[in-house]
């Protein structure tokens, strides 16, 4: 039986729709990553699952049991890291664990040297005794790591873990997903609107676009799914106005999009598409500005399954009309 | 139903609380403040006010009359005798309030006097002071009285005395307000701690922390009131005592009075946080419960008795302090701390916040959202 199932989960704030009929599940010890812009629904996915807010229609199992039916289930069999740090900055690491302990019912016996075993593993062992208010967004991040696992959970939900983070902490909780990932079965399911994030952790990955399951498979599918294996990114100078057609006439090239001054050429053969493409510029006294060529990446699977790129998306709201809710 | 997790919501807050002095300091400066510096200024005895004193008669019978105006500043002290030759000036002295009251004895005082046609003596009094004019007129109506005692007594007398009898001795009226001083401490641990800690704490997402468990909401209901009524309890005892050494309580340390302060103390407790709780219980913006705070202190703390006898209270607002936990409260606590009766005393009081509390609490546990 997999671990996680989600049939059919619908969440509607009046007329919008947060999550729309949205179908997956996640296999036992499997890394699974929602990836979506801002405001895609991946929040109100997880609050769904985690049953901080009921679903307007569907339902969705988490370990044996019902969210809707067996609410109490849920939240014994599931570890939660929500987005926003909820660990108390009054409290010291190890109070906070402590309290959330208790609040799980792990015998007495137990607590102590699990809260220590479970700060040595997030390196924070040192810092037990500090006020959690004294500690960077990495330390609170991982803390609150240690805390979801306090009570041994089944399933691990992480909503955008690394968000507000620097690149070394950011490197330090990927590393420990990794950790837990190998030392044990976790089920671990992780929303993310970073694309490496998604591309160096998950075993696979759904695209969530405006509340709906845009795409859902490996990273290495999900890539091989789209046309092109290498995009070419050029701006150019005194193009003539057919210069897009002429650039989809050369060989190897699958498809040509513009987005403001950038062209993004697909390709089978990245390297030799540039080669031509600087020939055609030559002979057609066109200025290349700039040349870039890279394998395809999961913000090229992003705008092929979405059609816009990911930074956009989240720039505007995932397009989102909330003027509603200003009237 | 578990009573660890209740227990772990408690501890939670007991160690916040513990840790940062802050929340006890600020739920005793106010009403220590306000027990000493209003219970002084409030309620003692008056004394040395000045009195003009016009003598228009010059005669023996009104030099008598100023003797003894003058004997009784010199002994009470309530107020201290200035001559004036004039009563329109003393009367303008009145209106500019350089005196306080003015007596006169008029030009025919001896002669009514000696006629024995009701002589008269005239007291002019600033009323818009009623305090202090009624404190004068009840002074002036006894001197005027033994004025009236006849220099040698009838063998049977037919005149009606009135005896009074003081079953306590004389309180001051710092000991008065001791118990609305109190009520007021445990008041603002409520507010403090179950109003704008509960909603910060909200407002920062630390809620969403305990809901992913798998407590119950009843659970964390209990848990948030019980850890506040034991920080009220704290603050409530801490004023009480120290409120108590100030203005001398007697036997403060009698330990069946302590026990039940304690009783009156921890169900006030109980009936003030879970009432905060319930006003709060729906409630995410942080600005409320400081917005609301001196409203609630107004309308708990006032017609609760505390600092005023509830029966000169117009109805409606005799109906406020019906509905009011402070006034239970302050009788209770008034009735231990100045008169240091027993439990018949305060049973009753402690019924009706007991009763209270359990409303407001089942009601928070109703209204209480479990979800976001």
């Amino acid at each position: 039986m997999d671990a996680i199932e989600v049939d059919h989960l619908t969440k509607k704030f009046g007329d919008l729709v947060a999550v729309n009929d949205i179908s997956f599940s996640v296999a036992r010890g499997e890394i699974f990553g929602l990836l979506g812009p801002n405001g895609a629904g991946k929040t109100t996915l997880i609050r769904m699952m985690t049953t901080l807010t009921p679903p307007s229609s569907g339902t969705a199992r988490i370990g044996e049991h019902d969210i809707v039916k067996d609410a109490d289930g849920v939240r014994h069999v599931l570890g939660v890291i929500p987005q926003a740090f909820t660990s108390d900055p009054e409290l010291t690491a190890r109070e906070n664990m402590l309290i959330h302990a208790k609040l799980y019912g792990v015998p007495s016996d137990k607590r102590a040297g699990l809260i220590n075993e479970l700060l040595e593993s997030v390196d924070l062992l040192k810092f037990r005794d500090s006020l959690v208010r004294t500690f960077s967004g990495g330390m609170r991040r991982r803390l609150e790591i240690a805390r979801g696992l306090i009570h041994s959970p089944e399933i691990l939900f992480l909503d955008e873990p690394t968000t507000g983070l620097d690149p070394v902490s950011r490197t330090n909780v990927w590393e420990m997903i990794r950790t837990l990932r190998s030392k044990s079965d976790l089920t671990i399911l992780i929303t993310t609107h970073y694309m490496d994030e998604a591309d160096k952790l998950c075993d696979r990955i759904a695209i969530v676009d405006h509340g709906k399951l845009a795409a859902l498979d490996t990273p290495e599918r999900l890539k091989d799914s789209i046309p092109g294996t290498d995009v070419v990114e050029a701006e150019f100078v005194n193009a003539p106005p057919d210069w897009l057609d002429q650039l989809r006439a050369l060989a190897q090239v699958v498809s040509v999009t513009q987005r403001d001054e950038t062209v993004h050429v697909s390709s089978h053969d990245g390297p030799s598409t540039v080669a031509a493409l600087m020939d055609l510029a030559r002979s057609s006294k066109v200025t290349v500005k700039k040349v870039l060529v890279q394998s395809t990446t999961l913000d090229d699977v992003f705008l092929h399954y979405t059609g816009r790129e990911l930074r956009d998306a989240a720039a505007h709201g995932a397009g989102y009309d909330i003027s509603h809710l200003y009237k | 139903m578990k009573f660890y997790r209740i227990s772990a919501l408690i501890e939670r807050d007991l160690r916040k609380f513990f840790r940062s002095p802050a929340l006890m300091m600020a739920s005793m400066v106010f009403p220590l403040v306000q027990l000493i510096v209003l219970g002084y200024a409030f309620g003692g005895k008056i004394k040395g006010a000045t009195i003009a004193f016009v003598d228009e008669d010059h005669s023996v019978e009104s030099r008598r009359v100023r003797e003894m105006f003058v004997g009784i500043s010199a002994g009470a002290q309530t107020f201290r005798v200035v001559d004036y030759d004039s009563l329109p000036r003393a009367v303008d002295d009145l209106r500019a309030g350089f005196v306080r009251g003015v007596i006169d004895v008029p030009l025919d005082f001896s002669r009514r006097y000696y006629q024995r046609d009701r002589p008269r003596i005239a007291f002019t009094e600033d009323n818009t002071d009623q305090v202090m004019a009624s404190a004068l007129l009840e002074r002036i109506q006894q001197m005027v009285s033994e004025l009236n005692t006849p220099d040698v007594s009838p063998r049977l007398d037919s005149q009606v005395q009135l005896n009074v009898v003081e079953v306590y001795p004389y309180v001051e009226y710092a000991k008065y307000l001791l118990a609305g001083s109190t009520a007021m401490a445990i008041f603002i641990v409520a507010m403090i701690g179950g109003g704008i800690t509960f909603i910060d704490d909200k407002s920062r997402g630390l809620h969403e922390g305990y809901l992913l468990t798998p407590i119950h909401k009843t659970e964390l209901v209990l848990g948030l009131i019980g850890a506040g009524a034991f920080k009220g309890l704290l603050a409530g005892m801490a004023l009480t005592i120290i409120g108590g050494l100030l203005v001398g309580i007697p036997r403060l340390w009698d330990p069946v009075r302590l026990f039940y302060l304690t009783l009156v103390v921890l169900v006030a407790s109980l009936a003030m946080i879970s009432l905060m709780f319930l006003a709060m219980v729906r409630v995410d913006d942080p600005l409320v419960p400081r917005a609301i705070f001196g409203v609630l202190n107004t309308l708990l703390f006032f017609p609760s008795g505390a600092i005023s006898p509830i029966e000169g209270f117009p109805p409606w607002l005799r109906w406020l302090s019906f509905i009011d936990p402070f006034t239970y409260t302050v009788h209770a606590l008034r009735n231990l701390t100045v008169k240091n009766t027993g439990i018949e005393g305060i049973y009753r009081d402690v019924i009706i916040l007991s009763c209270f509390a359990a409303v407001m609490i089942a009601g928070s546990i109703a209204l209480f959202k479990r979800q976001i």
